[in-house]
């Protein structure tokens, strides 16, 4: 049944029970619902995030938002080294994710997964100090005070992944494995589209 | 680990000890107790300094020990105490935690041990904001909407410590209600027990429901404008600060917006509004149900109507900015979908006053609470069809027509909802039943009283007098009527706030004295009254998950014996 017809039911006119299934047979996991609420939360983090430094940026200049003020940062190859981590971390999970046919390989897939979320930080702290050194420290410019706004909540983020990678680790079970694989395809999806927010502006 | 959807394949973990079970309590009736007491409990605070405002409102320069810094600060932290800390987490972390799972027939929330998180982090919250009270400087006397620049320029009360631990305060909540919201949502998507098609569940948990959704898609605003003024504050950054002068000197700020933080503000705040609202709303419908003995008149449009008002809720933010400086062009968009709101609430009110007409009705303590909550919304929000118009509520704006207007229709709307669903579930939470002498008079005295309270404040608003302002002085525009006002709301509100003496009492003394009440003394349909105990233990169920065949609303249906059918008996 659709969510539309679902919610057209004349649920006074219909009692009884035949015909429903026991839920535990047709409904998936909780953790999965949870997962994909919490994505809707994500998403409204992030672009209510970006909608204030595009404000801020001065694209609503008209609108009496903004200043002049805004001074883009200079891109080193260290961001595409870090996205290219990422990257590499997203294709272990998928492995690990369809690796139902060579089971052997999930568990190295896992970690790899895993502990190239780990470099991608690094990596993250890396190209702060970076900034840092090079004066484009957080209250210097609007874009600098955006730039680690927005790279701190997607680092936490993945810190957050990176405790359920632990829980995988201690009691490995392919659901969970998949939900992570999940959730890490997000954390890239989202690091693409604020990367090349930062490289466009 | 708790079994939540299907019965008997894992056992539930029962504690053993004294702490396990009331105090890191993974069970959701427990934790639903310790956030409506913690709740209360702030909330208290919140009324005190009410009482204190109006104090210094009614009789001003009597009292030197309010000082106009105080005054703001008491402004400022009854504000925010009573929307965040006490509405919100009363609604969800209350009553949603208590009735979500009882319900929807579960066992418990589908993550108990995050729900548990949930209630402690909410805790740190509350003790972080209580902190700031006794910080240099005091709390933040920014007003509870806390704009900036002000709020973290010298000059406004407790701009350097008070305001920190108000915004720490909202990102620790923020966190911990996200925790709690997901629980809620994914309880009613997929804990449902078989039977409980969505359109089987009581307008409650509807209402819970949506605003759970709600709050998990509008307090990201509140949580980054939050971090992005401690930033500015503490980091120097310029989010929101322009550059200015302040005592004669330039800060280190330039170029920030704070209309950018406003329309953040806003974006959380006006669907916050309805976030404390639909709770509201659902429990009323079964309040009126129930008492009076009929179903609901026009479910579907009842759950629809709460639905298209929470989606609308996220398109009319800019209302509360019409003076602010934005577009004019704005201000039609944003008048025209806030008076859009207006249908489908006015379906609701309908619909109530048609679940009322030629029903059965029992005018008993919840009842009455019920029928006063028609009475305070409907003036409430026919006032915000005033304010809503960009022409009408310009002149308006910062005045007590303002006042008088949101605390008919956020404050005493749903604080009168809540005394009702108090007073209506305490029989099944406690077992007990309460006075109803004391319950009648507290009943009596807090609806007149908040009519005597904030009917006036709309002539106050009229006549031009200000919201915010320490004392009014000297002013040509305002004339003596409007001091005599002033000092006629205080008494009303002095007595109002004593009155509430008499809820506390009966609440604590019946819970050792009352008379033992029935499982269902009101003769209710909804599953939660249909559990094996009462109070329900943990578990809820016993040893089988209740199999639901109807809807909750059948009530005074002909040729059966009973003048209602519960949602688990099966059609003969």
């Amino acid at each position: 049944m659709s969510l539309l017809s679902r919610l057209a039911e004349k649920s006074w006119l219909t009692p009884g029970a035949e015909g429903f299934d026991e839920p535990a047979d047709y409904r998936p996991a909780a953790v999965a619902v949870g997962l994909y609420v919490y994505f809707a939360v994500m998403a409204i983090i992030f672009s209510l995030t970006v909608a204030a430094y595009l404000m801020r940026m001065g694209l609503h200049e008209a609108l009496g938002h903004g200043a002049g003020d805004w001074r883009p940062m200079p891109e080193p190859a260290l961001l595409w080294v870090n996205s290219f981590i990422l990257l590499l971390s997203g294709i272990a999970w998928e492995v690990a994710r369809r690796g139902v046919s060579r089971p052997d390989r999930i568990r190295i897939a896992v970690i790899a997964g895993g502990l190239l979320g780990i470099a991608f930080l690094l990596g993250q702290v890396m190209l702060w100090r970076h900034y840092d050194a090079a004066g484009y420290y957080l209250s210097a410019n609007p874009a600098n005070a955006f730039f680690y706004l927005l790279t701190a909540i997607h680092g936490l983020h993945l810190i957050g992944g990176l405790a359920a990678w632990l829980r995988v680790l201690a009691r490995p079970r392919l659901s969970s494995i998949r939900l992570c694989a999940l959730y890490w395809h997000s954390l890239l999806f989202i690091w693409v589209l604020l990367a090349g927010l930062l490289l466009s502006t | 680990m708790a079994t939540t959807i299907a019965d008997d394949l894992r056992p539930l973990h029962h504690p053993k000890t004294w702490i396990g079970k009331y105090v890191w309590s993974q069970d959701h009736k427990v934790i639903a107790i310790q956030y409506g007491v913690t709740a209360i409990g702030i909330g208290l605070v919140a009324l005190v300094l009410s009482a204190l405002m109006r104090l210094q409102l009614g009789f001003p320069g009597m009292f030197p020990s309010i000082q106009p810094e105080n005054y703001l600060q008491y402004v400022s932290m009854h504000g925010m105490i009573m929307v965040v800390y006490l509405l919100t987490a009363l609604l969800l972390g209350g009553f949603g935690n208590y009735l979500i799972p009882l319900m929807v027939g579960a066992r418990d929330m589908v993550f108990p041990f995050v729900n548990m998180l949930s209630y402690w982090v909410y805790l740190l919250s509350v003790l972080v904001l209580v902190a700031s009270f006794f910080v240099p400087g005091g709390p933040t006397g920014a007003g509870w909407t806390l704009y900036p620049p002000q709020a973290i320029t010298e000059g406004t009360p407790g701009q350097e410590w008070g305001i920190l631990l108000m915004l720490a305060s909202l990102a620790i909540f923020i966190i911990a209600f996200t925790m709690g919201g997901l629980n809620y949502v994914t309880t009613v998507l997929q804990a449902r027990t078989k039977g409980m098609t969505l359109m089987r569940m009581p307008c409650s948990v509807w209402g819970i429901f949506v605003a759970s959704i709600m709050g998990l898609l509008a307090f990201p605003a509140l949580f980054v404008a939050a971090v992005m003024m401690m930033l500015d504050h503490v980091a120097g950054t310029s989010f929101f600060m322009p550059a200015l002068l302040s005592m004669g000197q330039p800060l280190d700020h330039e170029g920030g917006s704070p209309i950018l933080f406003q329309h953040l503000f806003w974006f959380f705040g006006h669907p916050e509004v309805y976030i404390v609202a639909l709770p509201a709303f659902g429990i009323v419908s079964d309040l009126i149900s129930v008492h009076a003995r009929k179903n609901i008149f026009g479910y579907r449009m009842m759950v629809w109507a709460i639905v298209i008002i929470g989606a609308l809720s996220f398109v009319v933010w800019a209302h509360h900015m019409y003076v602010s400086g934005m577009n004019p062009y704005f201000g039609f968009f944003f008048a025209t979908s806030t008076l859009i709101i207006a249908i489908p609430t006015a379906i609701k009110v309908y619909n109530w006053l048609l679940t009322l007409w030629r029903g059965d009705i029992h005018l008993r303590v919840p009842m009455l609470f019920a029928i006063a909550f028609l009475f305070t919304f409907i003036h409430g929000g026919l006032t915000g069809l005033f304010l809503g118009n960009v022409s009408v509520d310009v002149p308006l704006s910062d005045t007590f027509f303002v006042v008088g207007h949101f605390h008919m229709v956020m404050g005493v709307s749903p604080i009168l909802v809540i005394f009702g669903a108090i007073y209506h579930w305490y029989p099944k939470i406690t077992g007990r039943m309460w006075n109803n002498v004391l319950a009648q008079a507290h009943f009596w005295i807090t609806f007149l009283g908040v009519y005597a309270i904030y009917l006036p404040m709309h002539y106050l608003g009229v006549l031009g007098v200000p919201r915010r302002y320490y004392a009014l002085g000297e002013t040509a525009f305002i004339p003596q009527s409007a001091h005599v006002a002033n000092e006629v709301i205080t008494v009303a509100a002095l007595i109002v706030f004593v009155a509430q003496g008499l809820f506390f009492y009966n609440m604590i003394w019946s819970l050792f004295r009352g008379p033992k009440a029935g499982p269902n003394p009101w003769g209710a349909a909804s599953l939660e009254w249909q559990t094996p105990d009462t109070p329900p233990k943990h578990g809820n169920w016993g040893a089988k998950l209740p199999t639901v065949y109807r809807w909750a609303y059948d009530y005074s249906v002909p040729g059966h014996a009973r003048d209602f059918i519960a949602q688990d008996e099966a059609p003969s």
